[in-house]
């Protein structure tokens, strides 16, 4: 792998939470591994295993407790490290990607046609006439259209998803970041919500980082998959690395990290993931707290 | 030779220690009490300065369609209630103030103390506690309501601030309709007040008009326009405050409704004991 290729290096990260009681809960521990310029990467794992909070280290919606996340974008061409960008800094970098929350995050108080002219009118001096020509070519790209003048309360869960994508996609970003983006749709619009990541990754050329738990969309899609477990990267690969050991048969896994992933990928409620009442770690720890 | 410590100083040395001990205890609150003014006082400078920016400085765009909507929202939208309300407080004036003024028969003073509570107190005071509970639980709800839907993070992640979209055309449309409204809740109540003494207590209507305009100083009035810009600013500050601390759902917005009304109420009254006692040494 050649240093060029990496869009986004995450070295050693750290994230921990102060409770209101003073423990500190270490939510990642150590994260090391890149993302390849242009390639499709799947962060996976159980709930309460990190994923999210590190989709949002990588974002710059958390301060990362230690560690670094360097990014290389067209602009920045020398890794910068994200804890150390300035506020106007971590801005630019901002403009270089788009992400596609788990709700959509529509702005409720506007339509879906001014949702995805926001960015550009915020972050461009263009005229408005060449503006709504950009407009109507992002939700032309995600199959909305006929939506523009639609509020967000109109849509349907994965209408907001695609209107989410057209609002993400509007600066031309370099990196798109997807959280949870089958979370609460039926399986054919999950299909189609993944072959439109597919189709915008090819088209735009972009970096795309989905986190999901969901194993059908994410061996749709992925390029390479990297497993959290409690905090730590348990394993990172390629997508066919993943299937070879979640269509193996689990007593010939010889490794205990193959026979966790085996359980998670399958979904099975019995396994090295789960004691023997099949509850999951975090479903302990919930279980404690409440 | 030193002197032994006497009785005096072990009483002093006993009563810090008890404050010691006492705010020992609430650390944790005091601690709280002080992030929480510590993020208003951030916040209000952050305000200030992207207001700054997007009204004199060409490198931002200024929200006008924005404060617009703020402004009808908060402002247009409470006419009737501030009016409502202020002419049953100059009706309430009138009739309690009357039987007292009537002993030393000087009932048409009534005009007199209706007009100086209205204008400088009861005017700013209600229409800012009134707009706590109509407009400031409505930021803190929708701001709030934001923060669960993700579209704060949304802002954040498109690189804009969400104190420049959020923050800024709250705090100037609460801040700039308050004192609209706190002059037409002037009118209303003293109105109010005129209403009663001409029709219940049979004063004169031109002799009440002469008194309000001889007793009222246009002191009077900035001072509570003053406050009521003071008040304004607290509501709107409270309620996206309140708003953007929202966790845990539908219960966290439900919850941070109900601090901000009952936070900006005790500031309100807090506030303006402050202000009364400046005006007073200052003899405004």
């Amino acid at each position: 792998m050649s240093e060029q290729d990496v869009a986004i290096s995450i070295r050693n990260l750290e994230k921990s939470f102060t409770k209101a009681d003073g423990t500190e809960i270490r939510v990642l521990q150590g994260v090391t591994f890149d993302i390849l310029r242009g390639e499709t990467m799947i962060i996976m794992g159980g709930s309460g295993c990190g994923k999210s909070t590190l989709l949002n280290c990588l974002i710059g919606e958390y301060t990362v407790t230690g560690g670094e996340v360097l990014y290389k974008t067209k602009k920045m061409e020398t890794p910068r490290d994200l804890a150390r960008m300035s506020e106007a800094e971590l801005n630019d970098l901002r403009m270089s990607f788009g992400i596609l929350f788990q709700s959509g995050a529509l702005f409720n108080s506007m339509t879906v046609a001014d949702n995805v002219a926001l960015p550009l009118i915020e972050h461009s001096y263009v005229d408005p006439s060449i503006i709504d020509i950009v407009v109507t070519l992002k939700l032309q790209q995600v199959k909305m259209l006929a939506h523009r003048d639609k509020m967000p309360s109109q849509l349907s869960g994965g209408q907001k998803k695609r209107a989410g994508l057209a609002r993400a996609t509007a600066l031309d970003p370099e990196t798109l970041f997807y959280d949870e983006p089958s979370a609460g749709l039926d399986p054919v619009t999950s299909a189609a919500i993944d072959e439109l990541m597919m189709d915008l990754s090819k088209k735009l050329h972009v970096t795309t980082i989905v986190v999901t738990h969901e194993m059908d969309s994410a061996f749709r899609i992925a390029d390479r998959m990297v497993m959290l477990e409690k905090g730590k990267v348990l394993r990172i690969g390629k997508r066919e690395d993943f299937e070879a050991i979640r269509d193996a048969d689990p007593h010939e896994l010889t490794s205990a990290d193959d026979r966790l992933i085996h359980q998670f990928l399958n979904g099975e409620s019995s396994g090295p993931l789960t004691d023997a009442e099949g509850m999951t770690e975090f479903e302990k720890l919930i279980r404690a707290e409440s | 030779m030193s002197e032994s410590p006497g009785p005096s100083s072990g009483r002093i040395r006993s009563s810090i220690e008890s404050v010691g001990a006492f705010a020992y205890e609430r650390k944790d609150q005091l601690g709280a009490g002080v992030r929480y003014i510590g993020g208003m006082a951030y916040m209000l400078g952050d305000t200030f300065a992207w207001a700054y920016r997007g009204l004199f400085k060409s490198d931002i765009k200024f929200g006008w369609p924005s404060l617009v909507v703020q402004m009808v929202r908060v402002g247009v939208k409470s006419i009737g209630i501030v009016c409502i309300v202020q002419v049953f407080i100059g009706v309430i004036l009138a009739l309690q103030l009357a039987p007292t003024l009537q002993t030393y028969g000087q009932l048409e003073r009534v005009a007199d103390v209706v007009g100086i509570a209205v204008v400088r107190e009861l005017g700013p005071l209600l229409t800012a506690i009134v707009l706590s509970g109509f407009a400031g639980a409505s930021i803190a709800a929708e701001v709030g309501a934001m923060v669960e839907s993700e579209e704060v993070k949304a802002l954040r992640a498109h690189a804009l601030n969400p104190i420049r979209f959020l923050v800024v055309p709250r705090f100037l449309a609460t801040t700039v309709m308050i004192i609209v409204l706190t002059v037409i809740a002037d009118y209303i109540g003293v109105f109010g007040g005129f209403l009663t003494s001409v029709y219940i207590l049979d004063v004169p209507p031109q002799l009440y008009i002469t008194l309000t305009q001889a007793a009222l100083k246009t002191g009077d009035f900035i001072t509570g326009l003053v406050k009521a810009g003071v008040f304004g600013a607290v509501i709107a500050l409270i309620a996206c405050y309140e708003g953007f601390h929202v966790t845990g759902g539908p219960a966290g917005v439900g919850n941070a409704t109900t601090s901000t009304v009952v936070k900006s109420i005790v500031a309100l009254i807090g506030i303006d004991a402050l202000f009364t006692a400046v005006f007073y040494t200052l003899g405004i």
